[in-house]
């Protein structure tokens, strides 16, 4: 899987939040069609790093790449110039996010949440983006819920039409954020499968998880986090079932 | 040892339930309609409300004008106070010190003194400001008027409003604008929307629901305190009813006919606020009614 240019490509990431340092200089590549899983205890940074990678939060040093491009930068004279926003918008609607709280638009039906990015950004006509939508839903299941706002959906189907809202954008990368830490634990199980149907489907995917089963059965690779740092990284059945540091092997023995 | 859950459930249908009594209920249902029903007596029956008095004046033209005015008065300066109130309040928020520093002094200065000298001041700006010019600072001059050519009893009047009301505005428009959950936004970041459309199609609907009654409380305490502007002799419907029984000592039949003209806006405001405040809350209830065709408009939700 290793050939070629990764499409996300970190290094030196660093990112202090007042006197804490929260990434202590990561480096990561993920090359497109891969699952990369990140685990790791709370606090250590990995929300931290999926957000820098859309540039919801800036990095205090460090490149990040995306698809051969700087993101949220541009370099001259030894010097990252912050972009202009509407560079780094039309970056991001290249990079697909789920939350862990979903956020997705109260005010509007599942439809409306789904379609409102493709309308606004890509310009699409409303019956396209219609169209689109529709087929979305249905792909993760929730074409009969079109109608509803998100207040009269679960918590599994608001982040399932949270994930068709991020596909909506067509992204090349879809990053996860913890996206079922926030779920019933009954309700887990079918965001996990769109997910997982998403994988075989060959999007690259990101995904900060505390779900082991998942990370062991979709990952193509397991970061394990600790403080600030990527302290090892591979295979799932390496990681996860043979882990070669102590600090993994204390976590794995925690949450398995 | 499981227990037979269908034979305890058996026993458990034949009980009935009965509501507790509620004697308390019935005591207060009586007494307000005692007390509604003596009102009303006195109402009719009292000859010094003086209802022939009041009759004759309810269409009065000049009590007719005054209600005009004072609507107009209300309207214009409301929709004055909107805009300005939604930019001072987006000023506030900004990252910049200067617009959040110019933002706050303007609410600091508005707020903080008494409107009616703010009309005073408006109405008599001649006296500080002969004339107004509008040109290059410190170069040629591209147009210039008597100030008192501009100035009104109208004009101040709308300025005096408009510009006062306007800081309470803005500070009901941003704290509508904070109550709306962080992540609304950075969701609509994370999708690329640019800042306008995040502010407009997210944000703001959302926030409408948190500004709407508050800014309708603003908007009859205008209706009713536009009164002020009797000072620079613009008269509007109590001014107008005072002009009247100046004149005439018929003081309370006229105050009668000013309050039930009051009673009718308010009561007109009131519904239109509560038909607004049930389209906005549309995705936030329970309920799944839609209706929302003046909200779509306002947010651009075709």
């Amino acid at each position: 899987m290793a050939d070629g240019k990764p499409l996300v490509h970190l290094r030196g990431i660093r990112k202090r939040f007042g006197s804490n340092e929260v990434l202590k200089g990561v480096d990561l590549d993920v090359h497109a069609g891969e699952v990369l899983c990140l685990i790791g205890a709370s606090g250590s940074g990995k929300s931290t790093l999926l957000r820098c990678i859309n540039h919801l939060e800036t990095p205090d040093a460090g490149r990040v790449v995306v698809d051969g491009d700087l993101v949220g930068y541009a370099e001259r004279d030894g010097k990252l110039h912050e972009l202009p926003e509407r560079q780094i918008r039309a970056q991001r609607a290249r990079i697909g996010m789920v939350f862990q709280h979903f956020h997705l638009f109260p005010h509007l039906t599942a439809l409306e949440n789904v379609r409102e990015a493709p309308m606004r950004v890509h310009k699409h006509s409303k019956q396209t983006a219609t169209a689109t939508a529709r087929d979305l839903l249905d792909r993760v299941g929730l074409a009969e819920k079109a109608g509803a706002y998100p207040k009269h959906l679960s918590g599994g189907q608001q982040q399932r039409v949270a994930i068709a809202r991020g596909l909506a954008m067509r992204p090349q990368l879809m990053l996860f954020d913890e996206p079922t830490s926030a779920l019933d634990p009954e309700l887990v199980g079918e965001v996990l499968d769109v997910m997982r149907d998403l994988a075989v489907q060959g999007m690259t995917m990101i995904v900060v998880t505390h779900e082991m089963g998942f990370a062991r059965e979709v990952a193509s690779q397991v970061a394990f986090m600790a403080d600030g740092q990527i302290v090892e990284r591979g295979a799932p059945a390496d990681v996860l079932a043979n882990p070669a540091h102590e600090r993994t092997r204390s976590f794995l023995s925690k949450v398995l | 040892m499981a227990v037979d859950i269908q034979a305890v459930r058996e026993a458990d249908h034949a009980i009935v339930v009965v509501p507790r009594r509620r004697p308390w209920r019935w005591i207060g249902w009586a007494i307000t309609a005692v007390v509604v029903v003596s009102i009303a007596v006195s109402f009719l029956t009292n000859p010094n409300y003086r209802w022939d008095v009041v009759g004759g004046y309810l269409f009065d033209q000049r009590i007719l004008d005054g209600l005009v005015t004072t609507l107009k008065l209300t309207v214009v300066s409301m929709a004055i106070a909107a805009a300005l109130g939604l930019l001072l309040a987006t000023m506030r928020l900004s990252r910049s010190t200067l617009l959040r520093g110019v933002a706050g002094a303007y609410v600091w200065l508005f707020r903080g003194t008494p409107i009616l000298v703010q009309l005073i001041l408006w109405y008599n700006l001649a006296i500080l400001v002969p004339s107004i010019s509008i040109g290059i600072p410190f170069g040629p001059t591209l147009w210039s008027a008597a100030t008192n050519d501009l100035i009104t009893p109208w004009t101040a009047a709308i300025l005096g409003l408009a510009l006062n009301e306007a800081a309470y505005l803005g500070e009901i428009i941003r704290s509508g604008i904070i109550a709306v959950d962080k992540g609304q936004t950075e969701a609509a970041n994370a999708l690329g929307l640019s800042r306008f459309d995040a502010f407009r199609r997210i944000v703001l609907p959302q926030a409408l629901r948190v500004i709407v009654p508050p800014a309708s409380n603003e908007a009859i305490g205008l209706l009713k305190y536009s009164s002020v502007v009797s000072v620079i002799a613009l008269p509007e419907l109590l001014y107008s009813g005072q002009l009247i029984y100046g004149r005439t000592y018929e003081t309370i039949p006229v105050l009668l006919v000013v309050c039930i003209w009051y009673l009718v806006v308010v009561t007109v405001l009131t519904v239109l606020e509560s038909r607004l405040e049930r389209r906005l809350g549309v995705g936030f209830r329970a309920t799944t009614d839609g209706g929302k065709r003046w909200s779509r408009w306002l947010t651009g939700n075709r």
